[in-house]
């Protein structure tokens, strides 16, 4: 290293004892009070499932579930998040079983480049929470802050429909119009 | 599933085959992590002792940099490293011909975000507060800030090499007698259009991770579609041989085009790391990745049209003026593209293409989805539709009679191969019942229809060299394993997955048993990158002939102890066996037992290149390909008479694929391709304040409108497969081509809907609006451009047609 550059002296900024409840697992540690909770998640805890695409609240991106209600990571300050049950998308499977959400979204190829994944499944999971039959209306009105630029979405409400049923214990599969065209 | 020749044909004893994996819908490979949050993009890497990197950027559209002081970031606890240009003197950019780019600007900036100086620090915060401590001394320069400003203000001159003041590149070429061909004309239009500029977006902003190690060699892991170029840009811009630099190309969050070039941020993480000894990591924030753009190029346009009654196109004008923005980038390319691929729908015989690239000073321009061509396409089908209406022929009909035959070659010398746009309009039109429905909706709705084609892949690299475009290398594990090596990046598209089908369909194993290794400089042979929709062709012949290799070296050691004739040996269901015989064989893992145990180490390498073109005059190199996909699409719209909104319910689109190799990602692609075309037609602007600065109107993702979930149409796609004996199975692209149609389609179906043309992009409610005032007004039922700016054409290039007797060479007229 050269010689000339200074050696940080300056005390890093003050960090605050934190405890999180993170996909059921509990977390103490100490993080920057500024930081949002997408930070928090990425960098303190390297959860690196959940992504972003502005840092503004403007793509869905960043969406993770809290007291499982979709909010944006990015808006949201860690310290507000304490003790609250928060779901990322690292928490969808049961071990090594996928949600049905997550296996739809691999079986009619939702996710091409994948970036904005994370955060439609989660939102996708409240709504089906709420809804667990919801018109492709339903599925629209729950999707709308969250940006894809790959699929059109389509793949995307396929899959959902696809999960709904699955969870309401109906047999469903792909259509052949979904994976073949007309 | 269907069976075809060509490649596939080529196995066993030379029949056709039933094919096992290619053409079935099934998951990509990296499908499981993508949606587990396992993927991990370049800005999820964390090595320790990593720095971040900060660039500062120019506020100044254009200026001079008179000083930098840098003393004070330098001094600020837990900076590590301040560099500016004179750190990186060498300039660099993605074509040989506009090596314009500085890493960091050294004497002059050129739009509102050039940057002028990097920082390392402990941290971004850190980083970010050393920004605000470097002291830049601007000297303003006049701006210019369009392409009417660039043709009145040849100075200053943004870039000394330009061909003529600020304009950029100037081409002029002209195929055959266009008088001549004019003159057989019952009807000739002369149309202007405007295509607004607009940008990728992808999800994942630009990062790169950049890691020195003391064994003096270098790893860059960079979200980037082209690891190749940025290898190459790399090693000149350092100094360093690229024998000891490594580039990574990351999955790509969304790629689009807008990561195809080498960028200033990953050579600044790259120095700061040589110079700090310490991983450096740089994220871009979203409003950096719409100052990085590279995107579609604003295009005023202006076509001339001769028809017969019968709605053949006699002869054909084209201009192009295209706002390129500060610097090279792809521009020369992008230029030549807004001229290119005009031919190879209908039959043109005649035809001239003048285009000029203007330099402003915006962010640099470049390769968006389509590249260069879906601003032509959308002057070339409006006029159509117009033309079709004052010849009183249906749309579909005027396209249907006229369609470029397959395995011809085009008035500008572009060989087209199978050739599918038939049977897509007719799946269109009936899908949309637009027989029952054209011009008899009622007032405010209406049904639009146009046509396109796209390349698979470029014919001729960014650089000229004669070695292959792809290479695949494979690895044959005792177990029955394959790993492919490949150059290719997957930045969404599936190209990984591409790989592993279609060396498992040649092997006759499962995808599942393949593993990929993909984008690494130092691991996987060259390919030249995720642009002009080559992937699937170019790595997937490369992997059938490697393939193809191994498969030729298991053969001989297994019918040797089977004791069956070498041309009976077929591979299948994860076995190699006797064709007569079924039952005689053993499994793929056996067999690759047998073949290592008598041959040593089972691997191979595959390459492609592409057909040459028979075009030989300068600008022949942009437009062949070795396939042409096409595309028809039919848009439904409802226009609100009050405000102008154009709703868009329904697209159909018909795209000839060649054929799937696996149908379920071509889905995706044309439905995503038809989404990009929808948010481009309605909404999508990379729009500036010209009379503030040329400061960007809204670098952001909720000002920078593209469409929701509530603006998504429902797309009704056909696919049809026309295989191309240059395609890997027969297949083409999929990726770009039906992007292409939608545009048009809409605009074609405002008119129908409400009687007005919008020859713009985007076909925003204020420019509805103000052309149905204008009709209601008795005035031009129309929006668009009324002029065009004069230019400084150069000496023609003047190329007979094929038809004339021409040979692909430029000849004195």
């Amino acid at each position: 290293m050269n010689s000339s550059v200074p050696i940080s002296l300056s005390p890093p900024a003050r960090k605050v004892e934190g405890h999180f409840l993170v996909n059921g697992e509990p977390h103490a540690l100490f993080f920057a009070e500024h930081k949002t909770l997408l930070e928090v998640l990425r960098e303190d805890m390297n959860l690196t499932g959940t992504k972003h695409g502005c840092e503004l609240g403007e793509c869905g991106t960043c969406a993770v579930l809290i007291d499982g209600e979709p909010q944006l990571s990015c808006l949201v300050l860690a310290q507000a998040c304490q003790q609250r049950p928060i779901q990322t998308v690292e928490g969808m499977a049961d071990g090594p079983v996928l949600h049905p959400l997550q296996e739809a979204f691999v079986e009619v190829g939702a996710a091409q480049c994948g970036y904005c994944t994370p955060g439609i499944l989660l939102t996708a999971q409240a709504l089906l929470a709420e809804k667990p039959d919801p018109s492709r209306q339903d599925i629209k009105d729950a999707l709308a802050g969250n940006l894809c630029r790959c699929t059109g979405y389509i793949k995307i409400y396929e899959a959902i429909e696809l999960a709904a049923a699955r969870m309401r214990g109906e047999s469903a599969e792909p259509t052949r119009e979904s994976l073949y065209g007309y | 599933m269907a069976t075809r020749s060509g490649a596939a044909g080529k196995r066993g004893g030379g029949e056709a085959q039933k094919l096992s994996v290619i053409g079935t819908a099934r998951p990509k490979v990296d499908a499981h992590a993508k949606c587990t949050g396992q993927t991990l993009f370049a800005d999820d890497l964390v090595l320790p002792r990593m720095l971040w990197a900060k660039l500062l950027r120019s506020p100044h559209p254009h200026a001079r940099i008179l000083r930098i002081d840098t003393a004070k970031a330098r001094a600020l606890p837990g900076v590590h490293a301040v560099i500016t240009g004179k750190d990186l003197p060498i300039t660099f950019g993605i074509l040989p011909v506009s090596q314009d780019e500085e890493a960091l600007c050294s004497g002059i900036v050129r739009f509102i975000g050039d940057p002028v100086a990097g920082i390392a620090a402990v941290d971004e915060d850190t980083a970010t507060a050393a920004m605000d401590l470097i002291d830049v001394e601007y000297e303003p320069l006049r701006a210019i800030r369009s392409v009417e400003d660039a043709a009145e203000n040849p100075e200053p001159q943004i870039h000394g090499y330009a061909d003529s003041g600020n304009f950029h590149k100037l081409v002029h070429l002209e195929f055959g007698d266009l008088d001549a061909g004019f003159g057989k004309a019952d009807l000739v239009r002369e149309d202007l259009c405007f295509y607004e500029g607009n940008t990728h977006l992808p999800m994942e902003q630009h990062a790169a991770v950049a890691h020195a190690s003391p064994d003096g060699k270098l790893t860059l892991w960079s979200s980037t579609q082209t690891p190749h170029y940025v290898h190459r840009a790399l090693s000149k811009v350092l100094g360093m041989a690229p024998s000891r630099i490594r580039v990574i190309a990351t999955p790509n969050g969304g790629g689009f085009g807008g990561k195809s070039d080498p960028f200033n941020h990953e050579m600044v993480v790259a120095k700061l790391s040589l110079v700090t000894g310490r991983p450096v990591k740089i994220c871009l924030t979203r409003e950096e990745v719409f100052y990085c753009h590279r995107g579609r190029h604003q295009a005023l346009m202006k076509i001339r049209t001769g028809f017969t009654k019968d709605g053949a196109i006699t002869a054909m004008d084209f201009e192009s003026y295209l706002d390129g923005g500060a610097y090279g980038s792809y521009g020369v390319a992008s230029t030549y593209y807004t001229g290119a691929l005009q031919t190879v729908t209908y039959d043109v015989p005649v035809y001239r293409f003048r285009g000029a690239r203007a330099f402003t000073n915006k962010p640099p321009c470049g390769p968006k989805r389509g590249h260069g061509t879906p601003q032509p396409r959308f002057a070339v089908e409006i006029q159509l539709d117009k033309a079709a209406e004052q010849l009183g022929i249906d749309p579909a009909e005027i396209r249907l009679r006229h369609l470029v035959q397959a395995n011809t070659i085009t008035a500008n010398y572009l060989k087209i191969g199978s050739m599918g746009l038939g049977p897509c309009i007719e799946k269109v039109v009936e899908g949309s019942k637009w027989k029952d429905r054209f011009r008899k909706l009622p007032y405010g709705r209406g049904l639009g229809l146009a046509c396109s084609s796209y390349i698979t892949g470029a014919g001729l690299p960014i650089y000229w060299n004669d070695m292959p475009h792809s290479g695949v290398q494979l690895k044959c594990d005792r177990g029955g394993g394959v790993t492919v090596f490949c150059g290719s990046t997957d930045i969404g598209q599936g190209s990984d997955s591409v790989l592993a089908y279609i060396v498992a369909e040649v092997l006759g194993i499962e995808p599942v048993d393949i593993r990929v290794v993909t984008a690494d400089t130092d691991l996987t042979p060259v390919d030249l990158g995720s642009y002009s929709s080559r992937v699937t062709l170019m790595t997937g012949q490369a992997a059938i002939q490697a393939a193809e290799r191994v498969r030729g070296t298991i053969t001989g050691p297994v019918a040797a102890k089977l004791d069956v004739p070498v041309d009976r040996i077929v591979f299948g269901a994860g076995r190699v066996f006797d064709a007569n015989d079924p039952e005689k064989g053993m499994s793929f893992a056996e067999a690759v037992v047998t073949a290592e145990s008598k041959v040593g180490t089972i691997g191979s390498v595959g390459s492609y290149t592409p057909p040459r073109s028979p075009g030989r005059y300068r600008g022949a190199g942009v437009g062949p390909s070795a396939a042409y996909s096409y595309s028809a699409c039919v848009a439904e719209v409802e226009v609100d008479p009050e405000t102008g909104i154009v709703r868009v319910p329904t697209i159909w689109i018909g795209h000839d694929i060649g054929q799937c190799i696996n149908p379920a990602l071509v889905m995706g692609q044309v439905e995503g391709s038809v989404y990009m075309g929808l948010g481009e037609a309605l909404m999508e602007e990379m729009a500036y304040r010209e009379n503030r600065n040329v400061v960007h109107k809204w670098p952001s993702l909720l000002e920078y409108k593209s469409p929701t979930t509530h603006e998504m149409c429902d797309v009704i796609t056909y696919l049809i497969e026309e295989p191309d004996a240059n395609g890997p199975f027969g297949g083409k692209e999929a990726g770009q081509g039906p992007l292409l149609p939608v545009m048009p389609a809409v605009a074609n179906a405002i008119y129908d809907a409400v009687g007005v043309r919008i020859d713009e992009v985007p076909m925003s409610p204020p420019k509805v609006l103000k052309a149905m005032q204008a009709k209601a007004a008795g005035k031009e039922p129309r929006f668009g451009p009324k002029s065009v700016p004069r230019v400084p054409w150069p000496e023609v290039v003047y190329v007979p047609t094929p038809a004339e007797g021409g040979d692909g060479k430029a000849k004195a007229r």
